[in-house]
């Protein structure tokens, strides 16, 4: 009855030669193809450097009143242009301005990647109910993963740096620009499709002119949540080497610094509210057609 | 820009047949052999849409279909611009038949032939009245100048002068469908469908709209193809009416031949209701045979109210009944009138 109580499993030995199989085959893998890599990902690398680069050069109070004018222009807002002002004033009283940059670097890259991803990725899950299929699963997997064991083949693959970094954190935070890219797509009313149809629209013409502008309030939140993501991978991200609010915090945990942990947690509680408020205020703004309502 | 050029976008259909269902094509045949739609329903689930459906629709008049809901008649108008595909059949369109059209001819043909007014508007809601007017010009590619200058033309021709700038959301229901009825015209297609157009308006709203629609065509002389459920507003706009009822084609004729004779008890109850003198004209029920040359004189068209009106006004017994010239045709009494617009079914 032995088998009844203990789960009958491979023997030790064999289980052994199956991930020494895996991880050796991996090991040739990276070792043979780790070069190609990171040719591939070489422009990733050099748009992280340059976006650093000029967040840092950029003086502070140039930076500061940028801020406030994008906030601005999306948000029509002066409450939320005022409150970011004052956190941005803060996190710099505070002296973590250069970490803040560096982070909001790497979160403005994260993003850019994932939308120039996420996008095509849900128009073509949209489109096709075999792609959902297929897809569904994939992203339950990203999401779901702990983010710990994909940073492992990744380092492997890249070694430590900005570019793992970006990738685990693109891994992390797509699935919610993909799923509301498709859900927007197909939420779209069938009646102002079929005149789309009717006038003779391509199916380019639907996806520009129909599809695309009118899911976009959707596309827009799938946007702030990628975003709120990113910034919550920042301290996962730092363990291998990527520069910003997250690399304190890092040290904080390991040496017990409970002020310097805070300070630099609340400087990313900071900004995420700063992209939260300011995105979420574009994305209203953008239905304001469908506010005026006739009487 | 009212471009009064013979239209010759005619629309002949012929043996439709469309069902819903996976295996639709294997199925024709049984329906063809007579399959009833109750019987196609209960022994495999397929649900039949469209029966043998004739009917040629003469280029330049309103050509009305009728029916009650689930009657077929919205998929009926789909299959002229195939956004249903057929089981089998033609559709027949100034000489092309549109269910061969590949993808592309298709586009065109909708892009070039058709326009389409639909019961809930459809317009895109994050476009302002101008731009969703100009859509199907834009698709077509005209010019942006030539775009706007149609689009405002004919935005003016059905009352929204002044409301370019206005979204859909701001405008009444009424408002919206003249903005989509501008956006049909502007397409400058020789046919116009219109799905259940005025359905969805008040009645008093529905009435103005038939009023622009029966005066633009005075104009534009398109082959109009109007969907409705209610007969009085068939009656008013159909040069001529087709009555679908469960898929199935029950009568076509004028307004007048669907009062005076109807084809069975389901269109008798129908028209039942209606004003007859609005629908019945002179014409129809005079004597034929010469008229005295004193006599007081009504042209042929002239519909029953108005001959009755004019009949008490003048205080004469009997009118000459005369054609377009004014040649006599026949004579017409207070009786015949009285009988006309007050016997349900005709002798």
């Amino acid at each position: 009855m032995d088998w009844f109580y203990n789960f009958p499993h491979m023997s030790d030995s064999s289980l052994r030669d199956l991930r020494k199989v895996i991880d050796d085959g991996f090991r040739e893998f990276t070792r043979a193809w780790g070069g190609t890599f990171e040719t591939i990902f070489e422009p990733l690398r050099q748009f992280l450097i340059h976006s650093e680069r000029l967040m840092l050069a950029t003086p502070w109070p140039v930076m500061l009143a940028l801020v406030a004018a994008i906030a601005w222009f999306a948000s029509r807002s002066w409450k939320i242009v005022i409150g970011a002002v004052i956190t941005l004033l803060l996190i710099g009283w505070f002296d973590m301005w250069e970490d803040t940059m560096r982070t909001v670097s790497m979160i403005f890259v994260c993003t850019v990647v994932a939308i120039a991803l996420g996008i095509p990725i849900g128009i073509l899950m949209a489109r096709s109910n075999r792609m959902q299929s297929v897809m569904n699963p994939i992203l339950d997997v990203m999401q779901t993963m702990p983010s710990f064991v994909y940073l492992i083949p990744v380092v492997m693959l890249l070694g430590i740096g900005r570019v793992p970094g970006v990738i685990a954190v693109v891994i992390y935070a797509i699935p919610p620009m993909i799923r509301l890219t498709n859900l927007g797509i197909r939420l779209v009313d069938k009646d102002v499709l079929e005149a789309a149809d009717a006038f003779g629209s391509s199916s380019w013409q639907k996806l520009k002119n129909v599809q695309m502008p009118l899911a976009l309030p959707t596309i827009m939140a799938g946007i702030n949540q990628t975003i709120m993501m990113a910034l919550a991978m920042v301290v996962i991200a730092s363990m291998i080497g990527v520069q910003g609010l997250g690399q304190p915090v890092l040290r904080a945990i390991n040496n017990q610094y409970f002020t310097m942990g805070m300070f630099n947690g609340l400087a990313i509680v900071g900004i995420a509210i700063i992209f939260d408020r300011v995105s979420q205020a574009y994305g209203r703004r953008l239905q304001k057609h469908l506010e005026i309502v006739h009487g | 820009m009212a471009d009064p050029a013979i239209n010759e976008y005619g629309i002949a259909i012929r043996r439709l047949y469309k069902i819903f269902g996976p295996k639709a094509a294997e199925l024709v045949s049984l329906v063809e052999g007579g399959m009833s739609k109750a019987e196609l329903n209960e022994k495999h689930g397929h649900v039949l849409g469209l029966r043998d459906i004739n009917i040629s629709m003469p280029a330049g008049g309103i050509q009305v279909i009728m029916g009650l809901s689930g009657s077929g008649k919205s998929t009926l108008i789909r299959h002229i611009n195939r956004l249903i595909d057929p089981t089998s059949g033609e559709v027949i369109v100034g000489g092309e038949d549109v269910v061969k059209m590949s993808p592309d001819q298709l586009r065109e043909f909708r892009r070039h032939k058709t326009a389409m007014v639909f019961q809930k508007f459809a317009l895109l809601p994050h476009r302002n009245v101008l731009e969703n007017t100009v859509y199907g010009l834009e698709v077509q590619g005209v010019a942006r100048a030539k775009q706007v200058e149609t689009a405002t033309y004919w935005l003016e021709r059905v009352g929204l002068k002044g409301f370019e700038q206005k979204y859909p959301n701001q405008l009444s229901g009424g408002m919206q469908q003249r903005v989509g009825l501008a956006r049909a015209l502007t397409n400058d297609a020789p046919i116009l469908l219109m799905d259940e157009a005025f359905s969805a308006l008040d009645p008093l709203i529905r009435v103005d709209m038939q009023t622009i629609l029966l005066d633009l065509q005075k104009d534009i002389r398109k082959t109009i193809v109007f969907i409705t459920h209610d007969l009085d507003e068939a009656l008013r706009l159909g040069d001529q009416i087709a009555i679908l009822r469960d898929g199935e084609m029950v009568q076509q004729g004028t307004g007048q031949d669907i009062v005076m004779h109807p084809a069975d008890d389901y269109i008798s109850s129908f028209v039942e209701h209606v004003n007859r003198g609005k629908v019945i004209r002179v014409g129809t029920l005079m004597t034929r045979g010469p008229a005295d040359a004193d006599l007081p004189q009504l042209p042929e068209g002239t519909l029953l109210d108005e001959a009755a009106r004019r009949i008490i006004a003048s205080g004469q017994e009997r009118f000459a009944v005369t054609d377009a010239e004014g040649r006599p045709l026949g004579t017409i009494d207070m009786a015949a009138i009285t009988r006309g617009m007050f016997t349900t079914h005709a002798a």
